[in-house]
């Protein structure tokens, strides 16, 4: 049995950046106070130190122009990482992200590729208010020329980042600002990279599918234990990449267990959920012994109080109370 | 296009053979149409379509057997042609948008009732059950998924294999050898019997054939019959149906009436409506069913709509039955011979004509006093025959 290691996730987002550019002396990392301050989340304390201001690179307040610059870093040969400090504020740089880098490879006739990744922070449970708390995944997933992946877990955070690197295409990776902290084991020897394209099932069941992704995962397993303890056999999918959508897992499971409990931290109203919601219907119609249910944000922007901010976004109660529903009980 | 499919015809149906068609692909097809004729255990049936459509192809042929929900036939029921030379004709009332199979089924029992909300997953694994939905109790919320598919499925018989068209005196006792027991196994039986005082029925009824043409008399069954509806109307704890745990009283009064067949066995299809109609309606009705009983040709609608049965033995016969609930009813009526007995009656002995009338009731609906209130009041309608 390969020998396992505790960190936390900040800890594993910090290993992967520091092997990446360890590995590749293409890659460098630039973004809002990366360097000396260390990242806004501390991702990469320390890192400056070590591979000097070259390579982490701190930007002025312009989302659009260090992204922008990154593209073209990416054409010229480069591998850049672009950290923005929340998803919010990618909003400035949409333009630059949506219009440009998903778009070249296809303008160009394939001529052009731009190997660039951009990571961001998302997510509501840390009291940073509207402005800094939003799960805006759905609007990146919308776009073709993108591939959009969430870590859930300390193992995905530790390995997407590589793979990712890889990739001739731009990634956007969406870290959840709660999963910091989180404790979690990796493999403490060997090629930690993980892939980007498959869904995960986190745990195994018969009775309904719960389908999530990123900060809801821990929520979505709470509720699955606590539902175990009444005899409901939940299994638990972590989407991991939210596009492209891995289909076959998400409709195999339904098939199997013929209920979907969809728990999505992003607004009802257009977002991923309905789409694999959708999609079910479409696929998986006559499978169904109940209607897809969804547990998302409250349509309000995310309210700072903390004990708003928790009935604004799904909590294991609500998951359960989904699950109860498809299950007629 | 839409798929018919071979309807269930009974709690105790699995199956059925295909007689003939009676209508040819390319045939215009209007609402309650006979369409084609299955053999079944209780004898020849002839099937309905319940919209306005156009017949597809036969995807069954005459003499081979399917499973209860296998398609028979496709129809063509989108927009119907009316060539303009046929100006007479209706126009189709009816544009048929809804998938046919089970919804014709319910439509078979009750016109009036809502769309059950059957799961996607539950009406797929029916169909390959060959379960009939519409004898699938739904749970409170009126939902059928796979728990109460697999409820229901529990309760079914198993298919009986067959090798001879006709009616099948053998198949048939096993038919209703199963539904008997059934009955007998599921449904807690109470009895509550009355001697009613039939003496101003039969007087009046003297006197009323002696006015008609012998053609048009009346058989005393036949305000029998209005008067036992009349109070059924009433009294809705015994007439409707129930399934798994939950009991659907029916406005209407669908009455079964047993008909015993020539070579033994029994049957009882239902007169539809039975409250509403008039003693004319109703003689004619009766006469039509007995007919067609004999001669082994009744609709599907009428093997699997009652919502009570009516069994009355007949003359010189025997004073009392103690009768056996068709399931999924939940209750019967049995009448006794009529027999003149000497009551006292307004400080005298009086000569009268009486009749023990018991009625079987589900114990799960409702209680003795129901069915005492019910014969009480059949009582009262048969004291004022002229109002019948």
């Amino acid at each position: 049995m390969t020998a396992m290691r505790t960190i936390t996730y900040r800890e594993a987002v910090r290993e992967a950046l520091r092997e990446a550019m360890a590995r590749d002396e293409r890659v460098f990392l630039m973004g809002e106070d990366v360097g000396r301050y260390g990242g806004a989340y501390a991702c990469s304390k320390g890192l400056i130190e070590e591979f000097g201001e070259e390579r982490v690179r701190d930007t002025p307040l312009s989302e659009a122009g260090f992204t922008g610059a990154g593209i073209g870093a990416a054409l010229g040969g480069m591998r850049p990482i672009v950290e923005i400090m929340t998803v919010n504020f990618s909003l400035l740089a949409l333009d630059q992200i949506v219009n440009t880098a998903a778009t070249l490879r296809h303008m160009s006739g394939g001529q052009m590729s731009v190997p660039l990744v951009i990571r961001m922070a998302t997510g509501a449970g840390r009291q940073l208010a509207a402005q800094h708390s939003h799960s805006l995944e759905c609007w990146f997933a919308h776009v073709p020329g993108l591939r959009v992946v969430s870590p859930a877990t300390v193992a995905d955070a530790r390995g997407m980042l590589w793979t990712a690197l890889e990739d001739p295409d731009p990634v956007v990776i969406f870290e959840h600002a709660a999963l910091y902290n989180d404790e979690g084991e990796v493999s403490a020897e060997g090629d930690l990279a993980r892939d980007l394209d498959r869904a995960a099932v986190r745990r195994s069941g018969e009775d309904v599918s719960i389908i999530t992704y990123s900060g809801s995962l821990k929520k979505a397993l709470t509720a699955a234990d606590t539902l175990s303890a009444e005899g409901i056999d939940s299994e638990v999918i972590d989407l991991r990449s939210i596009r492209p959508l891995d289909n076959e897992t998400i409709l195999t499971s339904v098939a199997k267990t013929k209920r979907a409990v969809i728990v999505d931290e992003g607004w009802r109203t257009g977002g991923l959920s309905a789409e694999i919601a959708a999609r079910i219907s479409e696929l998986r119609f006559y499978d169904l012994d109940a209607p897809v249910e969804r547990v998302c944000s409250v349509e309000v922007p995310i309210p700072y109080p903390r004990h708003l901010e928790t009935a604004a976004t799904p909590q294991p109660d609500g998951i359960m109370t989904a699950v109860h529903r498809t299950l007629r009980r | 296009m839409s798929d018919f499919k071979m309807p269930s015809l009974g709690a105790d149906m699995d199956a059925g053979t295909l007689v003939e068609w009676l209508k040819q692909p390319g045939d215009k097809l209007g609402k309650g149409d006979v369409i084609a004729v299955v053999e079944t255990q209780k004898g020849a049936i002839e099937i309905e379509v319940f919209h306005d459509a156009v017949m597809g192809v036969h995807l069954v042929e005459p003499g081979e057997r399917v499973t209860v929900g296998t398609t028979i036939a496709r129809l063509d029921d989108g927009e119907i042609e009316e060539p303009e030379h046929e100006a007479a004709a209706p126009p189709s009332a009816l544009p048929a948008t809804e998938t046919l199979a089970p919804a014709a089924v319910a439509h078979i029992r009750k016109p009036e009732e809502e769309r059950l909300k059957i799961t996607p997953a539950a009406r797929k694994r029916a169909e390959e059950m060959g379960i009939d939905l519409q004898i699938v109790s739904p749970d409170a919320a009126g939902v059928i998924g796979l728990a109460e598919l697999e409820a229901a499925a529990k309760g079914q018989t198993p298919i009986l294999t067959r090798t001879k068209a006709g009616i099948d005196p053998v198949e048939m006792r096993r038919a209703i050898a199963a539904a008997m027991a059934r009955s007998k196994r599921e449904i807690p039986h109470y009895y509550v019997s009355s001697d009613l005082d039939v003496t101003a029925l039969m007087t009046w009824l003297e006197g009323e054939n002696r006015k008609r043409p012998v053609a048009e008399r009346l058989l005393y069954a036949v305000p029998l019959i209005r008067a036992l509806c009349l109070s059924l109307a009433k009294t809705p704890e015994l007439n409707g149906i129930h399934e798994g745990d939950v009991f659907r009283p029916d406005e209407a009064v669908h009455a079964g009436i047993a008909v015993s067949m020539r070579g033994g066995g029994l049957i009882a299809p239902a007169i539809l409506n039975a409250d509403t109609l008039d003693l004319d309606v109703l003689r004619k009705a009766l006469a039509d069913l007995v007919q067609r009983v004999r001669a082994g040709r009744l609709k599907s609608s009428e093997m699997t709509s009652a919502t009570v049965t009516i069994s009355n033995l007949g003359e010189k016969t025997a004073d009392m039955l103690m009768p056996v609930i068709y399931p999924p009813q939940v209750a019967i009526i049995g009448c006794g011979q009529i027999r003149e007995t000497a009551r006292f009656k307004s400080g005298a002995w009086q000569a009268r004509r009486v009749m023990t009338v018991t009625v079987a009731a589900d114990h799960r609906v409702s209680d003795g006093r129901i069915a005492a209130r019910f014969l009480n009041d059949a009582q009262r309608q048969l004291d004022h025959p002229e109002k019948l």
